[in-house]
């Protein structure tokens, strides 16, 4: 039996349910740490910093009313994850009575443009330079391009970043260095929005590609030089095989398989990263919505961006761990 | 190809050159390690008939694999080829570039390797493994011929047909094993060189894969090295047996007068120390002490071992000749107890008893 | 047949020398050169620069290093203030010298107790096995595809944080599950080789088990992974930190990035205000990242100056 098997569909969407569920209990204790009503808790410590809050009033009374706040802890857990269930999120506190599931909904799209081709690209490219980097055949001079990317691997998404906006954006202001797209323009699928999209998301992609590429291009470096020694490959080389086909089919193809588990499993970081990237750039996504609502104290913004971050990794991962069995044949017969 | 080299290749005398599939002239491996070069083949001869299985057999570490893998050119580094001919119907396999290496390998010589259980692509099927081989050297094939043809491989080693469609990991260890066979007589080569092809598995599925082998030589007449260290298994299944002793030759003989009448020191110490089941025999455990691969010793690289050593022994290396018709022994001394060849015309016979002990 | 003498022929060859040793590995050693460089300048920098200088208000603001030429959108670079100043009036250099040590504490403070929980679970589920490992193992899963920063942040939020050992508590709750998942593959791995299925064979204990026979095999793979997690520390810290989350009275690495950013540095033009902290923690992260590498290759040798041949 290979393939998706029913076990193995029902494990990866317990653990689904598992990861969701202790984030979102996770956030909901944080704040109950504080003794009190979480809501009026809010709101105090806005005003703390801010001053007053305008509508405060109408917050609370909103807030309980939507979530019934009188409730003990227990029944209020249950809301809670019911409306996490439904995505019912609240009401933002800066910007009342926008509701944070229509701002996270804004932001949403950005951020998984960003990440999914940036991603991508790194992913590909990294482990494809890597595995050419173990292959005998390569030209020595393409060889020393480990050292490079050994560089680049420890420099975190954020700190490229903010060398890529001072080079390109004050020095040689080849690229925009702020926003998602250009002022005045018209949103939609017309050609000067979608250039104007693409050219203000080069850098950002390019921070996260870079500094991502050198971690894939090592590590199927390492699994290539592993592999090497493996029986099939000698059986394969005593076939007469062409370097081709060797490479592809025999190692690449064997070696990339841990590499896509790393992917499943560095994915939380991978976004974490580019939460701060979109914050340097501006870029409207969530990560820079979430700068603001830490700016504005704005906490059920803050929650609720959290609780959709969790939920999109969650989702990215099971979406992996279930085409992974199309790739290895052999995973059903153990447990991953 | 050339015109076959002729060199002068002990054990086949008397073989035209036509009938020599495989000619090894003073191959020598090293193993570069910190402390110096392991010698692990230090100038090892033999050939090959057409339509033969020849044993080659020896302790561990002696270095038949590495001889085999040489001949493949599949050494890996720390290790290299020093020197030697190697000649595959004429053709040196040493001289060939890559390009003309990859046409030679597996249509002309293949390998039925040792752990079966991992040298088969763990993500590709039985099918397409079989089909790399065969459209690697003949091109592009139709599909159907392909399919017929692939099952009639799988056929003539006795796996069903529905292992066509299985992932290696869905296959016993002996059916694995019967895949690496399928595969290796896929393009009918002439020369199969089997590293050890049964040592990972127990004894029942031994036999199965030793008959397999066996059926697969008679239908092709296929030449084979046999590479191994179980004697009864090398005794059931070989013409010629070669014994191996720290990357040198000991013995080549027939493999009833191996049994018989070893010639060799080395090769009676294997003989006698094969377990009978119809006699009770002392263990026999060898004195002296084995040497360290980097020093061979002066002389014969078996004296430190052995029980006849004399003074000749320590100081001169003896050479492998041919002391009877097929039967080359290295050794000095191997003349005080052979026994004398019968008169012309009558070739030795196997004793009355059955070469197993 | 008793041999009298040894030949020559057996005796080990000359020439094992502790150059050789595995530990001298190239990268191992460049990297923790690099590390143990920015932890003296930071230790030892205070005695040769006025650490008064990090606190705001010190120095003369927005100063360029001192080699560059002067500006007019600034003040004239000092000597006093080889590194420039900034907008608040700290030193730079003082910041960096000050700074680099903080990152440490956080780094190995967090690490070191998401290692020891990491050994402590580990170990407990590679030996136990069943439904411990079961549960164990699930939720190390589910913690590590869970964006820990995206949590952190959310903590920090709440939890305004006030001082390093804080911040390292904090962080130290999410790093455990990494090292708890490598340190049972590496348990299962181990538990089968021979000398561990002969020691439990002899009875010897399974803690004796664990701490004589497994875990000093396991060190070099330990130390890779120690050396991983506190780089991700640092990281996880001066991520929050960047974002303003950090303490704010005391000078750290990314909290000065936070002011530069948010004060437009890069923009105008600063580019010493967070190009020494940027510089110092690339110099941190990449040493700490060496160090992983040849303690993997120390562990792993076939990983050692190999190529895949073909």
């Amino acid at each position: 039996m290979r393939g998706l098997t029913r076990a193995y569909l029902l494990r990866r969407l317990g653990m689904y349910v598992l990861t969701v569920w202790l984030g979102s209990t996770i956030i909901f204790i944080v704040p109950r740490l504080v003794p009190g009503d979480p809501v009026a808790a809010m709101i105090g410590r806005m005003s703390q910093s801010a001053g007053r809050v305008e509508n405060s009033a109408e917050i609370i009374n909103a807030w309980r009313a939507r979530f019934g706040l009188d409730a003990p802890v227990p029944i209020q857990y249950v809301n809670y994850l019911r409306n996490a269930i439904t995505l019912d999120l609240g009401y933002s506190l800066a910007h009342f009575p926008a509701t944070v599931r229509d701002m996270v909904a804004q932001a949403v799209p950005w951020t998984i443009g960003l990440l999914a081709v940036a991603t991508v690209i790194s992913f590909i490219a990294g482990n494809l330079i890597g595995a050419l980097m173990a292959w005998a055949p390569t030209p020595r001079w393409a060889k020393r391009l480990l050292p490079l990317s050994l560089t680049f691997t420890s420099i975190p998404y954020f700190m490229l970043a903010i060398l890529l906006v001072y080079v390109f954006g004050f020095g040689l202001r080849l690229f925009p260095i702020s926003g998602g797209y250009g002022r005045g323009l018209t949103l939609g699928w017309n050609l000067p929005y979608i250039l104007s999209v693409m050219q203000h998301a080069i850098l950002p992609a390019l921070s996260i590609v870079i500094a991502s590429m050198g971690y894939w291009a090592l590590g199927m470096r390492g699994m290539m030089i592993t592999n090497a020694g493996e029986d099939y490959i000698i059986l394969a080389r005593a076939k007469g095989l062409s370097p081709a086909r060797l490479f592809l089919r025999y190692a690449v193809r064997n070696a990339v398989l841990p590499q896509v588990t790393a992917l499943a499993l560095t994915l939380g970081s991978i976004v974490g990263g580019a939460t701060l990237v979109e914050y340097l750039f501006a870029y409207p996504g969530m990560g820079y919505l979430l700068y603001q609502a830490i700016v504005s104290n704005d906490y059920s913004l803050i929650q609720g961006i959290v609780f959709i971050l969790i939920l999109a990794t969650a989702t990215a991962v099971l979406i992996i761990d279930l085409v992974y069995p199309f790739i290895d044949p052999r995973i059903t017969y153990q447990q991953r | 190809m050339t015109a076959g080299e002729s060199i002068d290749v002990p054990g086949v005398n008397g073989a035209a050159e036509r009938d020599l599939v495989l000619q090894v002239r003073d191959l020598r491996v090293h193993y570069a390690t910190p402390q110096g070069d392991v010698i692990a083949v230090n100038g090892v001869s033999f050939g090959v008939r057409r339509g033969e299985i020849l044993g080659l057999v020896g302790e561990s570490g002696c270095g038949k694999t590495t001889a085999a893998m040489a001949i493949l050119r599949l050494v890996q580094p720390p290790g290299r080829v020093i020197s030697g001919k190697v000649l595959l119907n004429g053709t040196d396999l040493l001289a060939l570039d890559e390009r003309q290496l990859a046409q030679v390998r597996w249509r002309d010589i293949a390998l039925i390797p040792q752990g079966a259980m991992n040298s088969l692509n763990p993500v590709m099927r039985v099918r397409e493994q079989i089909a790399d081989a065969i459209e690697t050297h003949e091109g592009k094939q139709p599909k159907n011929v392909l399919h017929e043809r692939i099952l009639g491989i799988l056929a003539t080693v006795g796996l069903p047909s529905r292992v066509y469609e299985l992932f290696p990991h869905e296959l016993s260890g002996g059916m694995k094993q019967r895949v690496c066979i399928a595969m290796a007589i896929a393009l009918n080569p002439s020369l199969i060189i089997a590293d050890e092809p049964t040592s990972a598995l127990d004894v029942v599925v031994q036999r199965v894969v030793a008959q397999t082998l066996l059926d697969v030589k008679k239908r092709l007449n296929v030449s084979m090295i046999l590479i191994g260290h179980d004697m009864g298994l090398q005794a059931q299944l070989v013409d010629r047996i070669a014994v191996m002793y720290a990357g040198n030759i000991a013995e080549i003989a027939p493999v009833q007068t191996a049994f018989v009448e070893p010639l060799h020191p080395y090769t009676q110490l294997l003989i006698s120390s094969i377990p009978s089941i119809k006699e009770r025999k002392p263990l026999r455990v060898s004195e002296g002490l084995t040497h360290d691969l980097r020093r061979p010793p002066p002389g014969c690289v078996f004296h430190l071992r052995c029980p006849h050593v004399v003074d000749q022994c320590r100081v001169e290396v003896p050479l492998l000749r041919e002391l009877k018709p097929s039967h080359q022994v290295a050794c000095h001394r191997c003349e005080l107890w052979m026994t004398p060849e019968p008169e012309a015309g009558a070739t030795p016979t196997a004793a009355a008893s059955s070469p197993l002990p | 047949m008793a041999v009298a003498t040894v030949p020559e022929t057996l005796l080990a060859p000359a020439g094992l020398n502790r150059w050789d040793s595995p530990w001298l590995n190239t990268k191992f050693v460049s990297g923790l050169v690099m590390v143990v460089a920015v932890l003296l300048m930071g230790l030892i920098g205070t005695r040769f620069w006025p650490e008064r200088l990090a606190l705001v208000a010190s120095s003369p603001i927005n100063l360029p290093p001192a080699w560059v030429s002067p500006n007019p959108q600034f003040g004239p670079p000092e000597a006093a203030h080889p590194l420039g100043t900034e907008s608040n009036g700290r030193d730079i250099l003082a910041v960096i010298i000050t700074g680099a040590p903080r990152s440490f504490q956080v780094g190995l403070i967090a690490a070191g107790i998401g290692m020891l929980v990491g050994i402590l679970l580990g170990f407990t589920a590679g030996f136990l096995g069943g439904w411990v490992d079961n549960v164990i193992r699930t939720v190390a899963d589910s913690v590590i595809t869970i964006p820990s920063l995206a949590l952190l942040i959310l903590v920090s939020s709440y939890v305004r944080v006030v001082d390093i050992s804080s911040m390292a508590l904090i962080l130290a709750a999410f790093s455990w599950a990494g090292p708890t998942r490598l340190i049972r593959a590496q348990v299962l791995s181990l538990r089968e080789r021979g000398y561990v299925r002969m020691a439990r064979l002899s009875g010897i204990s399974s803690f004796d088990i664990m701490f004589r026979e497994m875990l000093p095999n396991m060190l070099p793979y330990l130390a890779s992974s120690l050396a991983g997690n506190v780089a991700g520390a640092i990281l996880a810290a001066t991520s929050l930190e960047a974002l303003g989350l950090g303490p704010t009275r005391i000078p750290t690495l990314g909290m000065t990035i936070f002011y530069a950013i948010s004060s437009s540095a890069v923009l105008r033009g600063m580019w010493w205000w967070w190009g020494f902290p940027i510089l110092i923690l690339i110099v941190i992260f990449t040493g700490l990242f060496l160090m992983a590498i040849g303690l993997d290759e120390i562990a792993n040798p076939r990983l050692r100056g190999a190529s895949a041949d073909a």
